[in-house]
C-alpha cells in the first residue's frame, strides 16, 4: 500500500536531526515497547509482514506523529486485537478479562538469548527459474495495491537494471496476508537518479532496490538510434 | 504512552502469553551487548586482513558470523565498499530495516521521516545535515533496504594508519560511517 510509510523522494519533512547524545531509548516505556513488540511476535501468531502492514496501515496523520516506538505499540494492540489474543475491552480498561487463545509459544527469559541468536532466515529454496538476468532492464511495475508490498512509490513505472539475484525470499505480499511465503526471486535492481527524479536529480547517483520477480516486468533492450 | 505501554505489559503477562522476566533480558540485550561495536570489529578485520574481505564479497552472513555476529535483523548481510569514486548510504525508506546484529538499535534519525525520505534524493543535502561533503566527482550510491537484505558499509580506511593493528583501526570505526551517513575518523581524531 501506497501508505504514510511509502516516503522515498517525498519533499517537506525537514532535515535530518542527528541528537548530540542519542539515547538508546528515550524514555522507560521505549525499552518496555520494544521488547513487548519482540515478546509478542514470538507467540507466532502473526510474522514480521503482518506487523509491518500493521503498522503501514495506521491512519498518516497518527503515523507521521508518532514515534517509531509508538508506531510499534499502536500496531501491536491492533495485531492482539486482530488476531484474538486481546479484546478491545481489555484494551479500554487496561485489565485482562482473563480468557485465552492458545499460542505457539511463550518465551521465556532463559531461551531469549538463542531466539535473537538463531534470528528468522528468510531465504528459501524456489523451483522456478529466475525470470531476470544481470545486465537485463527492467520496467517496474505500476500497480497500487491496498495491501502490504515492499515496492516504494517512487521507482512504480521506473526503468533499471538488474545487477544481482540475491536469491529467493518469503514473499511479502503473500506473507503479510497469510497466504503463505511463496517463496519468489529477489533482485538488486539500480535506477538512476535521472530516471527517478527527472529535474529533481542529484547527477550522478544512483538508488539500488530490492525488489521481488513479480514486481519486474523486462523491457526489450532496441539498440539506439545515433 | 508511558501508561498504555503498562497497561499492555500487565495484560499480556496476566493473559500468560509473555513472561516479563523474557522482556528485561531482551532489553539487557540491546542496550549492552550488541551495539556498534561489532561492526567496528568487522570493518577493521574487513581493512586489515585482505582474505577476510574477500570472504565478506563473498557471503557476509557467514563471515560476520566467524566473529560471533549474527542473529536478529542481520540473517542475510551484504557489505558495500566505498571507494574515492563511489560512496555509500544505507536506508529503509519503507520501514527502519537496519543490521541489528552489528550496529543494534537504529538511532531516531534513521528512522524518521526526514531521512527516510531525503537520502534516496538528496543524498548530499542529507550528507551535509550530517557535516560531510563529498568531492563532486564521488558517485552516491543508495541502498534502500526493502527486503531482507541488510547492508553493512565499509567505509574507506582514513590515510596514515598503516601502522594500526585492528583493535587501534576499530576505534577509527563510528556507527555513521558504516551507514554511510559519516566517514571513519582520522588517526589523530580517535583518543
Amino acid at each position: 500500500m501506497n501508505g504514510p510509510q511509502d516516503l522515498g523522494g517525498q519533499m517537506g519533512h525537514g532535515p535530518v536531526v542527528p541528537e548530540s547524545d542519542e539515547p538508546l531509548f528515550h524514555a522507560p516505556w521505549e525499552r518496555r515497547a520494544l521488547a513487548l513488540t519482540l515478546a509478542a511476535g514470538a507467540c507466532g501468531a502473526w510474522n514480521i509482514d503482518t506487523s509491518r502492514h500493521a503498522r503501514e496501515s495506521l491512519p498518516p496523520l497518527v503515523y507521521l506523529g508518532s514515534s517509531y516506538y509508538e508506531i510499534w505499540i499502536r500496531a501491536l494492540e491492533r495485531l492482539l486485537v486482530a488476531h484474538g489474543l486481546v479484546s478491545e475491552t481489555e484494551l479500554e480498561t487496561g485489565c485482562s478479562l482473563g480468557s485465552r487463545i492458545h499460542v505457539m509459544r511463550v518465551l521465556r527469559a532463559a531461551d531469549v538469548e538463542a531466539l535473537l541468536a538463531a534470528g528468522s532466515p528468510y531465504d528459501r529454496p524456489c523451483a522456478s527459474r529466475p525470470r531476470f538476468r544481470p545486465g537485463d532492464r527492467v520496467r517496474v511495475r505500476n500497480d497500487h495495491v491496498p495491501t502490504h508490498t515492499r515496492l516504494p512509490r517512487y521507482i512504480s513505472g521506473r526503468i533499471g537494471e538488474v545487477v544481482e539475484n540475491s536469491g529467493a525470499f518469503v514473499l511479502p505480499d503473500s506473507n503479510a496476508q497469510g497466504k503463505g511465503e511463496n517463496p519468489t526471486w529477489c533482485y538488486s535492481v539500480r535506477f538512476r537518479a535521472e530516471d527517478l527524479w527527472g529535474l529533481g536529480a542529484e547527477t550522478g547517483s544512483e538508488v539500488m532496490v530490492d525488489c521481488w520477480e513479480p514486481y519486474l516486468d523486462k523491457i526489450a533492450t532496441r539498440k539506439k538510434p545515433r | 504512552m508511558e501508561l498504555r505501554v503498562k497497561a499492555l505489559e500487565t495484560i499480556l503477562t496476566e493473559k500468560g502469553y509473555i513472561d516479563p522476566a523474557a522482556l528485561d533480558v531482551i532489553v539487557e540485550t540491546y542496550e549492552h551487548k550488541i551495539g556498534p561495536k561489532n561492526g567496528a570489529h568487522v570493518v577493521a578485520k574487513a581493512w586489515s586482513d585482505p582474505t577476510y574481505l574477500e570472504r565478506l564479497r563473498k557471503n557476509a552472513t557467514d563471515a560476520i558470523a566467524e566473529l560471533g555476529f549474527s542473529g536478529r535483523q542481520g540473517e542475510h548481510m551484504r557489505i558495500v565498499e566505498n571507494t574515492d569514486a563511489i560512496h555509500n548510504l544505507v536506508v529503509c525508506t519503507l520501514c527502519s530495516c537496519y543490521p541489528w546484529s552489528v550496529l543494534g538499535l537504529p538511532p531516531v534519525w534513521y528512522k524518521s521521516a526526514p531521512y527516510r525520505s531525503r537520502a534516496v534524493i538528496d543524498p548530499r543535502g542529507v550528507l551535509k545535515d550530517f557535516g560531510v561533503e563529498l568531492p563532486a566527482a564521488t558517485k552516491i550510491r543508495i541502498w534502500d533496504s526493502t527486503a531482507e537484505l541488510r547492508y553493512l558499509v565499509i567505509p574507506r580506511r582514513p590515510a596514515g594508519t598503516e601502522g594500526l593493528n585492528a583493535e587501534a583501526l576499530a576505534t577509527l570505526v563510528t556507527r555513521d560511517s558504516m551507514i554511510g551517513t559519516g566517514l571513519a575518523l582520522d588517526a589523530g581524531v580517535a583518543a
